[in-house]
């Protein structure tokens, strides 16, 4: 499915050389020999090397999962591109803010907010970062439409029931706060709000963790009509192989910081390649 | 002359002043400040130390004004203080010149120097003493000769005994102690510049040791209770005594200590009290070293200098989520003229915006449910 | 004047210091500037940061004013005004068109004022954002960062919750397309005039120790939404019982004996010179 596109030139996310670490490094680490790390920590000074040097794109209207277990630096990914954290270096650039000509590292706070408000939409595995939880529902999607610069109630409030009607929110409490729904219903309110200002690109962050396994499924369902209805690329990351090989058309497997096997979703799950990927594998068989 | 303003508002406080001398002489007895000094010791002091204004003598006034209300008396003090140029800025006092009193140690029975339970209620029965309504300045006299005659004297400990080494240096020397770069920049004065997040210690410090004594010791107790996940907390030492506070001389050296004016003392309550903490050594494994908690204040104050030692330790290590290690809700919440001030505000007229509130919740209930005032029984009267 | 303190009860330095900030505030309109409150010998929030900006500011000849909510003879009017005379011996009046100085607590004069006039309002809780962020270190990046979505979502969800706009005093106002800034609890009656006017307003608050200011001639533009404009409260139907005023904003007070409600302008100077007027005096 991805021979039609031109590899390199579609893109809408590219990531390059991403690196985020925690802690303040020391001689042994600084040294550049990768095999001095015990997993993704360094043994002496305990500074943990989230990320070394990641680098992939993301094209235009695909799904691109990120699976690896926890600690691979999966989830670190989403929180640099969302500026959840700031990466302690590498660059990051998107199509739709200045043609991807702008690292979005090296921008200020306010045109940040800009690509958070209008590029990007993120989901959190915890709805409590992604959603004000005494705000209504409503006023909830409203809030990035109104970063966005719209002034029209009406508006507003007919694109957030439209949104909450999609993601199957009874008309009846969408002026209802979060903090009074179920999991899986904060969790479709969260996609909701995500997809407010129709991003281009939307970021998935183990959205289905702790759902029950009915709930789970109602809300993978859920992802793929967005994505027939939205035309919008996904990076999903999950640590559960079987949600990647449901939505993703490629998929990149990350261990301790790095990614160690890439390549169509298909093959991966057909042809493993690494022996990490061979063991995530077999496991799910 | 057509029409004037009503005078009411002036003629209701006039009388609303009068009232208030007659509440504090109705009983035909005067309240002499040196009576305060000498028998409202615990007043005085707390008084000053939340007024930030070390003088007995004002203290003792503004307590005689306030009628014994410290929240009063620590307005006074502080408006006071706000009329008074700032002429000199006195050299660091090194506490360990302090002149103890008391000193007490948590941490070890046996310390250099010795426990000097000095003054203090700790080992008192709380029972009223029903004596004390007796007492006689002639019976005062008749206690304090046999105090002299029994040997006893007023002197401090450091008169008898000389010089006490802290007992954190005993701490510090085998290297348990969490290790602090010194700082010596100046500190930034709370009264001169607003408050700024993040803050630097000399700020907090200040904000704490001025803090209300009932607030710095509710969230002092809070952590203490659970708020700080931390162990136990100990109290490596509690002095309390007198320090010596010497000006630059203005015209010699202003560097030179030793050409300065004495300009004489302070009494104190000092506390250094340990928490211990992880500190990673390497290829995964950490060791447990005490951090310090620091806490000091204007007299004898002994409860709020160790709350203020807790909360020290708790702001230099921030927890999101945790309230007592949230240095905008610690700092921002515990100054007695800001929250007495605030919360009494309260009490004056909001005629106009609670006008523009009836506006709005009328409007949210539609024409059909708007009442008339008068169907509320709002409104009675305009009288103060 | 009390010989034993200061010339207007601060001491010299700080007076420049507040005087400094002020120009900052002037300099920036809307900007929260950042003071060394002193403690005042009336209460913190009982107009306190007012009260500082009165005392650095007045000369030997300004006349001051004083209102509280509308009042010049309001009890902490009277006391504010009897500090700053008895500390400093200039003039006070209720003539709105006669003071050089007007301090005020959550009330603009229905006397619109003049070019040589300074508005000093006393003020609460300065930051506009406080109830959608209730860090301080936050807010100040919100506004650096001119994000002010969190204003705008406190009026959405009132829409929501109660079909419009359920703001009383201190509505939000944006000052000179920049900076979103709490005009105080004035009442929204007075929003609009604070836009082009042509004395200076001054805001101060002392316990949250903060100065800010709209300088003459500057745009200020009340929040809202296209399809909820701004509203003022309503007054239609209303007239003075005393002076017989329209359009004004007014007490709502209730006859002790019929038990009747009836209104009266809130601006007593307001509602006395029109009287003075209809009599020809």
């Amino acid at each position: 499915m991805s021979d039609a596109r031109a590899p390199g030139e579609d893109w809408v996310l590219r990531t390059n050389k991403l690196s985020k670490q925690f802690g303040d490094r020391c001689d042994l680490c600084r040294s550049v020999d990768p095999s001095v790390l015990e997993r993704n920590f360094c043994p002496k000074c305990g500074t943990v090397y989230a990320l070394r040097s990641v680098s992939f794109d993301l094209y235009r209207g695909e799904v691109l999962g990120i699976v690896g277990e926890s600690g691979s630096g999966k989830s670190t990914i989403l929180n640099c591109l969302y500026y959840d954290l700031e990466p302690t270096s590498g660059e990051v650039f998107v199509r739709d803010f200045e043609e991807g000509q702008t690292n979005i590292f090296s921008v200020s706070g306010q045109r940040r907010r800009h690509i958070r408000n209008h590029v990007l939409g993120k989901v959190y595995q915890n709805p409590v970062h992604g959603l004000r939880m005494r705000f209504s529902s409503l006023a909830n999607i409203a809030e990035k439409l109104i970063a966005a610069g719209n002034r029209t109630v009406g508006d507003m409030e007919d694109r957030a029931r439209n949104l909450l009607e999609h993601v199957n929110i009874p008309t009846f409490r969408m002026k209802e706060a979060p903090a009074n729904f179920s999991g899986g219903m904060q969790q479709r309110v969260q996609i909701a709000k995500a997809l407010s200002n129709n991003p281009p690109v939307l970021l998935l962050d183990e959205v289905t963790t702790g759902l029950d396994l009915s709930v789970q499924a109602k809300v993978l369902d859920l992802i793929k009509q967005i994505r027939r209805d939205f035309e919008i690329s996904m990076l999903l990351v999950s640590h559960d192989l079987a949600v990647v090989r449901m939505l993703a058309d490629r998929t990149i497997v990350m261990l301790n910081g790095t990614i160690v096997e890439r390549g169509l979703t298909d093959q991966i799950m057909e042809d493993p390649q690494h022996a990490y990927t061979q063991e995530l594998v077999y496991s799910l068989l | 002359m057509g029409y004037v303003a009503v005078k009411g508002g002036q003629n209701a406080i006039e009388a609303s002043i009068a009232r208030i001398a007659y509440e504090r002489l109705k009983h035909g007895v005067v309240l002499y400040p040196e009576h305060i000094r000498a028998g409202l010791r615990g007043l005085v002091d707390q008084v000053m130390s939340e007024a930030s204004l070390y003088s007995e003598a004002v203290a003792a006034l503004a307590i005689k004004q306030a009628e014994g209300s410290p929240e009063e008396a620590v307005f006074v003090m502080r408006a006071f203080r706000s009329t008074l140029p700032r002429i000199h800025y006195s050299f660091t006092i090194d506490s360990e010149s302090m002149r103890a009193e008391r000193r007490i140690s948590a941490t070890f029975k046996d310390i250099p120097g010795g426990q000097i339970l000095g003054a203090s209620y700790d080992y008192t029965h709380r029972l009223i003493d029903r004596e004390l309504a007796g007492e006689t300045d002639e019976s005062a006299e008749a206690w304090l000769r046999q105090w002299f005659a029994a040997g006893s004297s007023g002197a401090d400990a450091t008169d008898r005994i000389g010089r006490l080494p802290k007992v954190i240096d005993y701490l510090r020397e085998e290297g348990l102690m969490k290790s602090i770069e010194p700082d010596d920049r100046d500190p930034r004065d709370i009264t001169k510049e607003a408050l700024s997040f993040p803050t630097v210690r000399s700020q907090r410090l200040q904000i704490l040791t001025r803090g209300q004594t009932g607030a710095v010791t509710a969230l002092g107790y809070a952590s203490l209770r659970g708020y700080t996940p931390t162990l136990h907390p100990t109290v490596a030492e509690l002095r309390v005594g007198r320090l010596p506070v010497v000006v630059p001389n203005p015209f010699g050296d202003e560097s030179d200590e030793d050409d300065g004016y004495y300009i004489g003392e302070i009494k104190v309550t000092e506390v250094e009290s340990v928490v211990p903490a992880s500190k990673a050594k390497g290829y995964g494994e950490s060791e447990l070293e005490f951090d310090i908690g620091y806490g000091i204040c204007f007299g004898q104050n002994e409860t709020k200098a160790i709350a203020m030692s807790l909360l020290d330790q708790c702001l230099e290590n921030p927890i999101p989520g945790s309230a007592t290690h949230d240095p905008e809700f610690v700092l921002y919440h515990i100054d007695s003229v800001e929250a007495t001030g605030f919360i009494s505000h309260l009490k004056l007229p909001h005629y106009v915006t609670f006008q523009s509130e009836l506006d709005s919740v009328r409007r949210s209930r539609g024409p059909m449910r708007q009442r008339s005032l008068s169907d509320q029984g709002l409104g009675d009267g305009g009288s103060y | 004047m009390n010989p034993l303190s200061n010339y207007a009860f601060l001491d010299e330095s700080s007076k420049r210091e507040i005087r400094r900030a002020t120009l900052k505030a002037i300099s920036i309109p809307g900007y929260q500037v950042p003071f060394a409150s002193r403690e005042m010998p009336i209460a913190r929030g009982w107009g306190t940061g007012g009260l500082q900006l009165t005392l650095s500011l007045v000369g030997k000849g300004d006349r001051v004013k004083v209102i509280d909510q509308g009042a010049d003879e309001s009890v902490n009017a009277v006391n504010i005004k009897k500090l700053v005379s008895s500390t400093t011996g200039v003039e006070v009046t209720e003539f709105t068109a006669s003071a050089s100085l007007i301090q005020s607590r959550h009330r603009i004069p229905e006397e619109p004022l003049q070019a040589d006039q300074i508005l000093i309002l006393q003020v609460p809780i300065p930051e506009p954002l406080r109830l959608y962020e209730r860090s301080e270190a936050a807010t100040r990046k919100l506004h650096s960062e001119k994000e002010y979505s969190g204003a705008y979502l406190i009026l959405f969800e009132q829409i929501m919750r109660y079909g419009r706009v359920s703001t009383g005093a201190d509505h939000p106002v944006m000052v000179n397309d920049r900076y979103v800034m709490a005009p105080s609890p004035i009442p929204r009656f007075d929003n609009p005039k604070m836009d082009s006017s042509d004395a200076l307003i001054l805001l101060g608050a002392g316990r949250e120790k903060k100065i800010y200011a709209v300088p003459p001639h500057t745009r200020v533009v009340s929040l809202d939404f296209k399809d909820h404009p701004f509203e003022i409260e309503s007054v239609e139907g209303r007239c003075c019982r005393l002076c017989g005023a329209t359009g004004v904003y007014f007490d709502e007070l209730q006859d002790n004996e019929t038990g009747e409600t009836f209104y009266q302008c809130n601006d007593t100077a307001h509602c006395l010179s029109l009287m003075n007027a209809e009599d020809g005096v």
